[in-house]
């Protein structure tokens, strides 16, 4: 009998588990069920090039639409499951239609967290994850209009930027004491602080959002310091939560992300999951982590096809990020925590520079910002866990493939 | 209709169709051809390699310094003939080009 692989969540995991079911010659039957209106396409460029209208939408799929028929795949768009039943090994879609599987990769990625303020229903108040979402900001998007980014992680940043040279007035309030925190070294948020704010950007650290106001449309964000700031538009972007609650109302393990070994096997032996849905081991870390990027998406969604088609191939790779804002290319690599020691490679003047992270004297991350002969060197010391002489680390001109 | 001849890492080689105004990656990656391009496109993470075959290399258009940055640290590197297929564009010139897909890194 033909077997099924259903993938849940048509986003880059799924789209890359589909690619490897099929380099693999898979012969069974493929269903995708996904609740936005697009086939899977690429999310990075919704807060860079379709943000600005460089890129057309039909660029960022990663099939055409017609690949899926032409492959007898089983595509099911604006749909969501409801409910697991592991027992009778079928699902349970919103249509009231049920699907059977006999193996299952939950790849439902993760959701924006919601401000729970006053004046947070107020239309002009967006969040970035979709296309959808994109689609809405753009048409709001004008030059003179009053932007103000809550949260200055990397995608606000990214939004910031094009917004900035669409002609918008941006402010950017983030509670922390520095620009995308969570992810690079001090020297890097200071940089990044100094480009933006010299664009015209009006970033305000330490500053937290307490009502948006507005008669049924946002005019002012509230800040903690009672502040108010005029606005046209708000986007917020304070993180996302992972969507889980299939899994777990299925009785699987769940801990901050569905629980997978590192072949993407979840606690049931038929079902699979991958992307930023997954707490997965980390070799490299030495501990279980949850990861928000495309390239843990990709790898797993291929890791998770090898391990349904009985070719399992653990998945350890070193963690990496990239983004793009103005004229600058940041690339970061492996998992970087505050207490290690930052080393700066090059001048940050020159707008090309790298920030190593070391930790008990072994590379364990770097951030590039124009510098990409660093990059894959980089992430070679990090996954051999390489002590490093620091003067040679710190020298812009000794390659990293010296050390 | 102007094609692009492809081998694979698997050793197999096929002819696809090329569409004037994608990028070799796209067309790549649109027939399966195990082409990882994990950053989209964008010359951020060199998993789109792959090599241009005997003299087609010559009527690229030229790397850019970015691209080359990239290129020179992946250890599968062939100075004559290492491309990132995301940075170049497919055009009816490029009729019958033939590349083979570089292995993963």
């Amino acid at each position: 009998m033909t077997r099924t692989i259903v993938i849940v969540g048509a986003g880059q995991a799924a789209a890359q588990a589909i690619q490897t079911l099929q380099a693999n010659e898979f012969d069974g039957k493929i269903a995708l069920i996904g609740d936005e209106a697009y086939v899977p396409y690429e999310r990075p460029p919704l807060s860079k090039g379709l943000l600005a209208g460089e890129i057309e939408l039909e660029k960022l799929f990663f099939k055409k639409p017609a690949y899926f028929a032409e492959k007898g795949i089983d595509l099911r768009l604006k749909t969501s499951v409801t409910r697991i039943e592991r027992a009778a090994k079928r699902l349970k879609l919103d249509d009231g239609s049920t699907l059977a599987y006999d193996q299952l990769l939950l790849a439902t990625g993760a959701r924006v967290r919601r401000i729970s303020i006053p004046g947070a229903d107020l239309s002009g108040v967006h969040y970035l994850r979709g296309i959808d979402d994109v689609l809405g900001i753009r048409a709001e998007l004008a030059p003179g209009k009053r932007l103000v980014l809550v949260g200055a992680g990397y995608i606000g940043l990214e939004v910031a930027a094009v917004a900035n040279k669409l002609g918008t007035q941006v402010t950017v309030l983030e509670m922390m004491d520095r620009v995308m925190a969570r992810v690079v070294a001090p020297a890097v948020s200071a940089f990044y602080d100094q480009v933006h704010r010299a664009a015209g950007v009006d970033i305000r650290l330490q500053t937290g959002v307490v009502a948006f106001e507005g008669d049924g449309r946002v005019t002012a964000v509230v800040t903690d310091k009672g502040d108010r700031v005029a606005a046209d538009m708000v986007i917020v972007g304070i993180g996302v939560v992972p969507n889980v609650e299939l899994a777990k109302d299925a009785g699987l393990a769940v801990d901050n992300g569905i629980v997978v070994d590192d072949c993407c096997r979840t606690s049931d032996p038929d079902i699979f999951a991958a992307g930023d849905v997954t707490n997965h081991p980390s070799a490299l870390m030495g501990r279980n982590i949850r990861l928000e990027s495309v390239q843990n998406a990709v790898s797993q969604g291929r890791a998770a096809a090898l391990a349904m088609l009985g070719k399992p191939e653990p998945y350890n790779e070193v963690p990496w990020f990239w983004s793009d804002q103005y004229d600058l290319k940041l690339q970061i690599a492996g998992l970087s925590e505050p207490t290690d020691e930052a080393i700066v490679r090059g001048d940050p003047a020159t707008r090309k520079f790298s920030v190593a992270y070391l930790r008990d004297g072994v590379f364990v991350a770097i951030n590039t910002i124009n510098m990409l002969k660093d990059f894959l060197p980089a992430k070679k010391l990090i996954a051999e866990k390489r002590v490093v002489d620091k003067t040679k680390l710190a020298d812009p001109n000794v390659s990293l493939k010296e050390l | 209709m102007s094609k692009i001849i492809v081998t694979t890492q698997k050793g197999k080689t096929r002819e696809l169709k090329g569409e004037s105004g994608s990028s070799l990656m796209e067309i790549l990656r649109d027939a399966d051809m195990g082409v990882a391009a994990i950053c989209g496109g964008v010359c951020s993470c060199a998993t789109c390699h792959v090599y241009i075959n005997g003299e087609w290399g010559k009527k690229l258009p030229p790397r850019s310094e970015e691209e080359t940055d990239l290129l020179k640290e992946l250890e599968s590197y062939d100075p004559s003939a290492s491309r990132l297929s995301c940075q170049i564009e497919f055009t009816e010139e490029l009729d019958g080009l033939a590349l083979t897909v570089a292995p993963e890194e």
